[in-house]
């Protein structure tokens, strides 16, 4: 698998054959081509590329974080740092009763705000409706806000979270991750904090690294020491 | 033409051009991903004295609303000079020159990108010329190409350009300012080269049949040269140096 893999470009071809075309290459002929910068898989009958660069396009489920920027008398708009706004109805955070004279939504979530969020439905037609009613979801109080690449956010939670287990080891943060490339990270500690903070960027600089995970593994422990 | 001196040689009898350039030599071509912090795309190129920079912003939000498209994105191009960019002071409001390689650039750039995929998106390409020399828009396209992949915009394939063209009834490659002017014949052409398809042509001039097949022939040639220094420019900007 290891030696299939290939930094790729638009237009580039990635393979021709029998394969199945997956994320961001197209088919021409009997070429597969990739349509972004990436990083190209070939798997036994499928080929994708996992790019590098580009905006979040929301996906059903996913876990966002977002920004309140606005509402009106009946939902919310949400900064999901995508090309849509996410729209949270008032419903679901005031529950089935809710009434539009008698409540009044600045008093659960203003603008400026942030919440972790989920898509709860995302179509070609509409804008993504998203929710806040379920567990872990719902207003950040406390944390910083670091926004990386959402292109990145794969390879900040690494091979089955080990990225990111490595970080909340090391400093003893707690972090969330949004699929949207907004990260909230919060620690007791001020040092912890910043060095998680760093070690996140650095994932963001230096995605397309081999054994990453190595390299913050010893940031984080050289910086303990000093 | 264009008050310039009618004694120009625009090609000795050595094949030698009046730049120095041999017949089928591109200028001196330097493109460079990324640079604008702001932008969510970028590209800087320097096509003999042509300076460029383009920006993209996208997919994002339309507005004016009633311009976007429920089945697809759009594409808007701003082609700019800048007052600055020719010998003249030229009016810094868009010319009708302008507006029309705005258009061209658009359509050239519009079956290489997957806007489909963004429905009541828009994406935007400023394209901001600092220093014209001839052939800014096959320059200006070539970089809007490289910027646009900078955004991660979908695209089929990446478009280079560069003009061909006719003086003193021999076919040339790379039209410069002086040749344009008083040349015979300019022909730019954008191509892309994985897919094999044209996507902007456009003929300013007379050409015989030999000629006109003997242009396109030496113009996609040179746009294979150009789409290999859009991909080092990519490849320097997220790969590193070559580790490909």
């Amino acid at each position: 698998m290891e030696n299939k893999r290939k930094y790729v470009i638009p237009g580039d071809v990635v393979t021709s054959g029998p394969f199945r075309p997956e994320q961001n290459v197209v088919l021409e002929g009997n070429k597969i081509i990739s349509t972004t910068i990436g990083i190209s898989e070939i798997y036994d009958d499928s080929v994708r590329v996992i790019p590098l660069t580009g905006k979040y396009i929301p996906k059903i489920n996913d876990l966002v974080i977002g920004k309140v920027i606005s509402h009106t008398s009946l939902s919310w708009e949400l900064d999901i740092n995508s090309c849509y706004v996410g729209f949270l109805p008032a419903q679901d955070v005031f529950g089935r009763d809710f009434s539009a004279h008698a409540d009044e939504l600045t008093s659960k979530l203003a603008s400026g705000d942030l919440v972790a969020a989920r898509i709860a439905n995302f179509d070609r037609t509409r804008d993504p409706l998203v929710t806040i009613s379920d567990r872990d979801l719902g207003k950040i109080d406390s944390g910083d806000l670091v926004k990386i690449s959402p292109s990145k956010v794969p390879r900040l939670i690494g091979k089955r979270g080990t990225m990111i287990q490595t970080i909340e080891m090391a400093t003893n943060a707690a972090i969330t991750i949004g699929q949207n490339g907004w990260v909230v990270v919060s620690c007791e500690s001020p040092e912890g904090l910043l060095k998680a903070k760093k070690a996140i960027q650095m994932v963001d600089e230096k995605a397309h690294v081999a054994n990453l995970t190595d390299q913050v593994k010893e940031m984080l422990e050289s910086k303990g020491e000093s | 033409m264009g008050g310039r001196e009618a004694t120009m040689v625009l090609l000795d009898e050595n094949g030698i051009r009046c730049d120095g350039r041999k017949v089928d030599e591109p200028r001196r071509i330097m493109i460079r991903a990324g640079g604008l912090k702001n932008a969510d795309g970028s590209a800087y190129i320097e096509f003999g004295d042509n300076k460029i920079l383009v920006g993209v912003f996208g997919p994002r939000d339309v507005h004016p609303k009633h311009m976007s498209d429920t089945d697809t994105g759009i594409l808007r191009v701003r082609y700019h000079m800048e007052p600055f960019s020719v010998g003249e002071r030229k009016n810094p409001a868009p010319s009708r020159r302008e507006i029309e390689i705005s258009k061209v650039i658009k359509e050239a750039l519009e079956p290489a990108v997957m806007l489909e995929k963004f429905p009541r998106t828009a994406v935007d390409v400023f394209i901001e010329v600092l220093q014209a020399d001839g052939g800014t828009r096959c320059a200006a396209l070539t970089a809007a190409s490289v910027a646009l992949a900078d955004a991660g915009i979908p695209m089929r394939d990446m478009v280079a350009a560069i003009a061909a063209g006719k003086v003193a009834d021999t076919v040339i490659l790379d039209v410069n300012n002086e040749e344009d002017q008083a040349g015979q014949a300019d022909m730019p052409i954008g191509y892309m080269p994985s897919l094999e398809k044209v996507t902007l042509m456009q003929l300013d001039g007379v050409l015989t049949p030999e000629e006109y097949k003997k242009c396109v022939e030496v113009g996609i040639e040179g746009c294979k040269l150009v789409y290999d220094l859009q991909k080092k420019a990519l490849n320097d900007k997220y790969f590193g140096n070559g580790d490909n």
